[in-house]
């Protein structure tokens, strides 16, 4: 998108919500222990195509690159992730009853 | 009082972002998932996850803004910095990972500005996390477009005769602007100039505070 036309640079600012730093922390630890490089997040960005930064916030495009990352480094299957996430559906309906339920 | 919605601000003065008290999100459920089978299989723990977003949340840019205190009045410092970043910040206790640091300082007549035009890359571990402009389309598309006229959005004006550099990072290297050293500044200490080094003056979309 370097040298794109766009608009004006917004200036809203935000706190980061929880699960942003924890998507955050995943991608430095699991870099720190060589699952995958910066090259890898930024690889995996690129391909989501334009459309993504139109629909996506920062982090969710983080979390997305950083799985998929993580699937190919054979961390764990696409079965077993998506077993879990039906599993945290099931714990309750707002980020702090999934996260910190049944636990 | 700045605006209506001061209810909903945090300490630092931001809206609170949408978060453990509303519906859950496809993209939340997939962290909390990837997190927690990272846990299971011992790829990590709970506590770092913990540590490390402590220690992120330590990160700020007066770390940087003693880099830059330091470089304007040791000399050897400044060649050592501008030698190899990464090794200088490090002695000082500043950890940049495994990146190089590239210092650019600015001079009367030219000016330096660091965007990441691919995605966010930024001098983290000196500055702690970026802004959220500094990862917004409008100014990574712009800033290697039309330098003077998104320097001028965030009050910058440049005189007609002073170069612009852009530095678009990767994901390996790492920029910090060192700003000009302010007038009338002679004879102060490293402390003292530190709190006139602002982040954006660092990121180059800002300069130096004037005592």
């Amino acid at each position: 998108m370097g040298g794109d036309a766009a608009g004006p640079v917004p200036t809203d600012q935000h706190d980061f919500a929880l699960w942003e730093k924890r998507v955050d922390a995943l991608m430095v630890l699991c870099s720190g222990k060589g699952l995958f490089t910066v090259d890898g997040l930024r690889r995996v960005l690129e391909d989501m195509g334009e459309n993504s930064f139109e629909t996506m916030t920062y982090y969710e495009r983080w979390i997305a690159s950083v799985n998929q990352n993580l699937i190919e480094a054979g961390a764990y299957t696409t079965a077993e992730l998506a077993a879990k996430m039906s599993q945290i559906k099931a714990r309750g309906d707002t980020y702090g009853e999934a996260s910190d339920a049944a636990r | 009082m700045p605006h209506d919605h001061h209810d909903h601000l945090s300490p630092s003065g931001h809206p609170y972002r949408s978060d453990d008290d509303h519906p859950l999100t496809y993209w939340q459920t997939m962290e909390i998932a990837v997190r927690e089978l990272l846990i299971e299989k011992g790829v990590t723990t709970a506590s770092d996850i913990a540590k490390q977003i402590d220690a992120m949340d330590a990160r700020n840019p007066a770390m940087g803004a003693q880099v830059v205190a330091r470089y304007w009045t040791d000399p050897a410092f400044a060649a050592a910095l501008l030698a190899d970043g990464a090794q200088a910040t490090r002695e000082m206790g500043f950890d940049i990972g495994p990146m190089k640091l590239i210092a650019l300082p600015n001079a009367p007549d030219l000016h330096n500005i660091v965007v990441c035009t691919l995605c966010s890359c930024y001098p983290r571990n000196l500055l702690g996390l970026p802004p959220d402009w500094y990862k917004s389309r409008a100014y990574r598309s712009r800033t290697v477009r039309e330098p003077r006229k998104v320097l001028a959005e965030f009050g910058v004006t440049l005189a007609d005769g002073t170069e612009v550099r852009v530095h678009d990072s990767t994901a390996d290297m790492r920029y910090i602007v060192i700003p000009n050293r302010p007038a009338g500044t002679e004879g102060w200490d490293a402390e003292a100039l530190a709190a006139l080094v602002t982040r954006d003056s660092m990121i180059g979309t800002g300069i130096a505070r004037t005592p």
